[in-house]
């Protein structure tokens, strides 16, 4: 896998099938429907509950407002993920191109679907730390390699961020 | 925080309680005087408008290091020097009080911060 900017996008070529699926995966990772644990790490408190007034009003007012921008965000990249749903053959290494004004949004989901995925398994600080873990044994593993490349993406496109 | 009730420091809710309905005064006919409507002052403690408000950042181990930077850049306009400073304080002693102020200011960063999946709080100044 190679990423690099061309002119106004980021391109992502030399994508293996298994890391395009992992790609493929990241609107329906930083979903945290179902998972209490998820949910509350999104949307988490913005005081000490002893101020349950302005919490009871962030509830009211902020969060439906925080749901649209982490919605908007992983659209846009499903939107972009689209490239890799075309009729090319199923082994065959793919490119991904990022049009470079969809960066933040790219940012935001890849970072959703990070926290998500750590809360639904509660990865330990040690865990997740362990970026050389291998080999992928079972779900767990393969979330927690998930967390880390989906990490080493963010990485990369922070660094063109500048 | 476009959408949250606006609170000011000096807030006062004024509630004009009619004590008649407003059909009852055209039933009267003629010149009808209007009470003068009830105005509930609601003010804070002196307390209250003295403390500043700290926005707290707490440490979280899946955001990255560089992307906690770039968000405090973003959001504060702080050098990257000083945003690397606070998010290294995050990472080793768990939190960092990255402002201090007006409550409407640390709500509407903390509001900033959340939307950039953040772990952060405000909360008034010990």
């Amino acid at each position: 896998m190679e990423i690099r900017r061309c002119n106004d996008e980021i391109e992502i070529s030399e994508l293996d099938p298994f890391l395009a699926e992992l790609l493929r995966q990241i609107p329906a990772s930083a979903d945290p429907k179902g998972t209490t644990a998820a949910e509350q790490r999104l949307f988490s408190p913005p005081a000490h509950e002893t101020e349950t007034d302005l919490c009871k009003e962030w509830k009211l007012y902020v969060e439906p407002e925080l749901r649209r921008l982490f919605q908007t965000a992983t659209e846009t990249v499903a939107t972009d993920l689209q490239q890799l749903n075309g009729s090319e053959k199923t082994l065959a290494n793919r490119v991904l191109r990022i049009p470079w004004k969809h960066a933040d949004a790219w940012l935001s989901a890849l970072n959703q679907a990070r926290l998500v995925i750590a809360a639904k398994y509660n990865f330990s600080d040690a865990e997740l730390g362990d970026h050389f873990r291998s080999p992928i044994g079972s779900r767990r593993d393969l979330s927690l390699f998930q967390v880390n490349f989906y990490g080493f993406l963010q990485e990369c496109i922070l660094r063109e961020v500048g | 925080m476009s959408r949250m009730p606006r609170r000011e420091c000096s807030r006062v809710a004024q509630k004009k309680q009619f004590k008649e309905p407003i059909g009852a005064l055209w039933e009267k006919g003629g010149a009808t005087t209007i009470e003068r409507p009830a105005i509930e002052k609601e003010t804070r403690s002196k307390e209250d408008l003295d403390l500043p408000w700290l926005v707290i950042v707490h440490n979280d181990p899946v955001n990255l290091m560089s992307y906690v930077t770039m968000v405090f850049q973003r959001v504060f306009g702080y050098p990257r020097e000083k945003a690397e400073r606070h998010m290294l304080e995050v990472h080793h002693k768990g939190r960092s009080v990255l402002w201090s102020g007006m409550r409407e200011r640390a709500e509407l960063y903390v509001q900033q911060l959340h939307g950039y999946l953040l772990l952060a709080t405000l909360e008034k100044a010990a």
